[in-house]
């Protein structure tokens, strides 16, 4: 097709937009979650200084990444309009089999990873079999999975918690990558990764906007879409500088990157990932449009298992031990993630950034809570009450966008 | 805090003795009403006669909703500008209680009914008949559901449940639902735009009985032939503004006359002229037979053999369940049925077409006559609406999807099918029926096919988009497509096709040459009765 085709309206769309304020109104629902995000973080920092502390840091991303791994699977599962209650009860299994493996078997650390994520896989295409063949609503197809699998993690624990782990199973979720460049006391090599992923990031957005330009789209200012690479940029970096002085780069933080991009573009660049969106917004239309839609239900289910799997590991691991009770009610967590970060309650809508903003948000008031030494009933009450606001802004807002008609 | 100002001005109830119906029950005037950088009524007057059935007739997004929104207290008072004043009384309505508190009630085009509940359960939903002890008295529901139920002519048990009687007879559960609330002004939305004739016209016929009982009924219609055998006045908005109100007995008010203030321009003729060029046949069905999904052994589609060649428009007339979308949707990848037998030839050459993808591959294309269930993401852009089928030619060798690519597509589609909206990256919920009816055709069309199926392509869409989509078929044919179209509108079969088919009780039932085909012809065919043709 010839470039000649660019269609007007849209350049003189994009040219009648300017102002900064209004552009910041029009995403105020992508804007929204990122801006509650800062002042959290702003707030704890303000009222405890060590929140910010390299330590503290570290910490939080070792604690919190399992819950942003479920959270990716359980936005591709809720945006397709469906639920998946057992994720806690997944990573207390395929954590039990990775620990029967290593602790009790004796095989290399792959071996249990291996094992761990074949079972994550069996488990989804089971589940997925049910929703997606028989038709049975993930809820309770998943609700019985809850009760099923935290049962034979269970019996496969024999009602113990099994450990240690030790050697390079441990270091999936406490190593870290430091000392490779060298440096006093400051991690070179963690401040030399975060500034090639700062650039990437750069260079893959302006490559984005030419893209669009190219085609005569409508775009972000100039000034705002500078401003925002360069804040991610400095905040990016900020991070880097703190964590590197403490232990460096923690590998799970290069998983759960790799899971985000990785995700992140099968949601938004796939046929498969598109199509999940149509399934969630009209499952009869997205039939009718030649959607498989049992095929794509069923491999959403069981890319949840896969990555409860990679949770249980991670969780696993970070414990250095399985236990029977393991990874109790972060299917919660990860829902509320979803819904905090923008997912629809009715399907079709959510992103995977949403998603992380949210989990992060649930993270960084848990975590700053326990700093403050909050006693343990009010931080559910807290975390309950945010969910809830956070979906209540969601239906203001799309009251405010619905107004115009 | 009473919610109903009324002003203390004279009773505005007619002469009992029945004299010419005196005074107007309603008055609008002089309304406006305003949305963030929209004004969606603008100075608009309306004056309703006590005891007429009132239509009001306009393009869609002309304003005829908001003003029955406006009327009936969606839009609060204070919210809009101007006056209403209902049976002599300034009235203030804050909610929809409140206009039903005095006889205003309003049904609207999708119906709001439960489901699961009964019949008379339905009728009292929200008003229910109590006994002493403040519990249900299911008694008198029903007796009183059941003497509704006799006015309005539905002849039904009050305890079956809701869904199990067809659309029409729906129609009719609100209608009595609004007599159990002693309405005064019935306002019906598109009442027949879901129902077949013969309902339709059982319909028109109760309005008529409803205003010798003395109520008055106001009817928003795209329907201008029923507006002009039932209608006793008409008010025509475009663009947020009166236009004019006609008394229909007068001969002036003619339906070019309606048309004309509807779109402010003379539509030469309904349908665009075409000339046909019809060459090889591209798909032939052969014995097609459909059963039931739930019931078996019930036949939908009875040995059904049709054929359309490229460059031709091709009609299926068929009066509701007569199983025309059903062939429709049997043939479109067994969308529909079960046990489904007969051949396809696409081309010439036999084809099994089991699922959708498997259609989509052989050229097919089917526009559903339900856009909101079946044709569209409501949830989604308009860009990703159009090329929800269709991802696969968007695609890099790696899989991925051209993100850029996808949002020219969408324009130049926008720009061919003319489809009216900012930026095709806004949801497709904020379109006009007809402008999300071109996103539905867009999409499909980007899937470049060789026979679309078209089932009702007009429904509820108003006059000026229906005349593009007439044109859109006549280009698709001269294109050389083999265009089907489905429709329960004979003018529009007529005007339209080369060639029709009858369909009734699930077979066909004649193939007539369009130009030689009358609606009474048609009409007769379509009812054509399984006995009668053994």
């Amino acid at each position: 097709m010839s470039q000649s085709t660019v269609p007007a309206p849209a350049v003189a769309a994009a040219s009648t937009r300017q102002g900064l304020g209004r552009y910041f109104l029009d995403n105020l629902r992508t804007n929204g979650i990122l801006l509650a995000f800062g002042v959290v973080v702003v707030v704890f920092a303000a009222i405890n200084s060590s929140f910010l502390s390299p330590a503290n840091l570290t910490n939080l991303v070792l604690q919190y990444s399992y819950v942003l791994i479920l959270a990716i699977g359980m936005l591709m599962v809720i945006v397709l309009a469906q639920i998946d209650l057992s994720v806690g009860s997944v990573i207390a299994l395929t954590g039990a089999v990775a620990a029967v493996l290593v602790a009790r078997q004796g095989f290399p650390w792959w071996v249990a990873v291996l094992g761990a994520l074949l079972v994550g896989l069996l488990v989804g295409a089971w589940q997925g079999f049910w929703v997606a063949v028989v038709g049975i609503p993930g809820f309770i197809v998943s609700l019985g999975g809850m009760l099923i699998f935290r049962g034979l993690a269970q019996l496969t624990l024999n009602y113990i918690s099994l450990g240690p782990f030790g050697g390079t199973y441990y270091k999936i979720a406490n190593g870290f990558l430091n000392g490779l460049l060298g440096g006093h006391g400051r991690d070179v090599f963690t401040l030399v990764v975060f500034g090639l992923a700062a650039v990437g990031f750069a260079f893959a957005q302006w490559r984005s906007r030419q893209g669009q330009l190219k085609y005569g789209q409508e775009v972000a200012p100039l000034p705002v879409f500078i401003g925002q690479i360069v804040l991610v940029a400095v905040l990016a970096m900020a991070f880097a500088w703190q964590i590197s002085t403490y232990r460096g780069l923690p590998v799970i933080l290069i998983l759960l990157a790799v899971l985000i991009m990785v995700y992140g573009l099968v949601m938004s660049k796939t046929a498969f990932g598109r199509h999940i969106y149509a399934i969630g917004g009209n499952v009869a239309a997205a039939r009718l449009s030649g959607v498989k839609v049992k095929w794509v239900t069923f491999w959403c289910f069981v890319n949840m298992g896969f990555l409860s799997a990679v949770a249980g590991v991670v969780y696993s691991s970070r414990m250095n031990a399985a236990q029977p009770a393991a990874g109790n009610g972060f299917e919660l967590d990860a829902i509320a993630a979803c819904f905090i970060g923008g997912a629809s309650t009715t399907g079709g809508i959510g992103r995977i950034g949403g998603a992380m903003v949210g989990g992060l948000i649930m993270a960084v008031m848990s975590n700053g809570m326990q700093l403050m030494g909050v006693s343990q009933g009010i931080q559910p009450v807290v975390k309950g009450g945010i969910l809830l606001l956070a979906v209540a802004f969601d239906l203001f807002n799309k009251r405010r966008a619905a107004g115009g008609q | 805090m009473l919610e109903t100002d009324l002003a203390p001005l004279p009773s505005g109830r007619p002469p009992a003795d029945g004299e010419v119906a005196a005074g107007p029950i309603l008055e609008m005037r002089a309304i406006t009403k305003r949305f963030p950088g929209v004004v969606a009524l603008r100075d608009v007057n309306l004056t309703v006669s006590l005891g007429e059935i009132h239509a009001i007739c306009g393009e869609n997004g002309a304003g005829k909703s908001t003003l029955m929104k406006v009327l009936s207290g969606v839009h609060p008072a204070g919210s809009y500008e101007g006056q209403i004043v209902f049976d002599g009384h300034e009235a203030r309505f804050h909610s929809i209680n409140d206009s039903e508190r005095l006889g205003i009630v309003i049904i609207h085009q999708e119906l709001a009914l439960s489901p699961f509940l009964s019949i008379a359960e339905n009728i009292f939903l929200g008003n229910e008949r109590l006994s002493q002890s403040r519990l249900i008295d299911w008694n008198r529901t029903n007796a009183e559901a059941a003497a509704l139920m006799r006015r309005v002519g539905l002849h039904e048990n009050p305890t079956t449940p809701i869904n199990q009687i067809g659309v029409g007879k729906q129609q009719l559960v609100e209608i009595a639902k609004a007599l159990s609330k002693e309405v005064k002004l019935l306002i019906l939305d598109e009442p027949t735009a879901a129902l077949n004739d013969t309902d339709s016209a059982h319909l028109l016929d109760l309005m008529r009985q409803l205003q010798a009982q003395g109520i008055t009924c106001i009817m928003i219609s795209h329907k201008l032939g029923e507006i002009m055998a039932s209608a006793d006045t008409t008010t025509v908005l475009r663009d947020g503004q009166t236009i004019e109100t006609l008394d229909m007995s007068d001969p002036q008010a003619t339906q070019e006359r309606l048309i004309r203030g509807m779109v402010g321009r003379d539509l030469e003729a309904r349908f665009p002229p075409r000339q046909a060029v019809i060459g090889r046949e591209v798909l032939r069905v052969e014995d097609w037979t459909v059963h039931h999904p739930t019931q078996p052994g019930r036949v939908i589609v009875d040995h059904a053999s049709l054929n359309v060649r490229a460059g031709e428009v091709v009609g299926i007339a068929g009066l509701m369940g007569a199983g025309r979308t059903e062939l429709a949707m049997s043939l479109f990848g067994q969308s529909y049925g079960r046990d489904i037998s007969g051949r396809v030839f696409k081309d010439g050459q036999e084809v099994e077409l089991k699922t959708v993808a498997d259609a989509i591959g052989h050229g097919l294309a089917y526009v559903s006559e339900d856009r909101k269930r079946y044709g569209l993401n409501l949830l989604a852009t308009i860009s990703d609406n159009i090329t929800a089928a269709g991802l696969g030619k968007l695609m890099s060798k790696l899989g991925w999807i051209n993100g850029n690519e996808q949002l020219k597509v969408a324009e130049e589609y926008r720009a061919k099918l003319n489809i009216r909206t900012p930026s095709v990256l806004y949801n497709v919920n904020k379109l006009s029926g007809g402008n999300q009816q071109k996103c539905v055709l867009s999409k499909w069309l980007f899937t470049g096919p060789d026979v679309l199926i078209l089932d009702e392509p007009t429904r509820g869409i108003d006059v000026g988009a229906k005349f593009e989509i007439y044109s859109l078929i006549n280009q698709l044919a001269a294109e050389g497509k083999a265009v089907i179209v489905i429709s329960s509108e004979l003018p529009e079969i007529i005007g339209l096709c080369d060639r029709v088919y009858t369909l009734s009780f699930g077979r066909i039932t004649g193939q007539v040459s369009a130009d030689q085909a009358t609606q009474e012809s048609l009409m007769e065919r379509m009812t054509e009765e399984k006995e009668t043709l053994r």
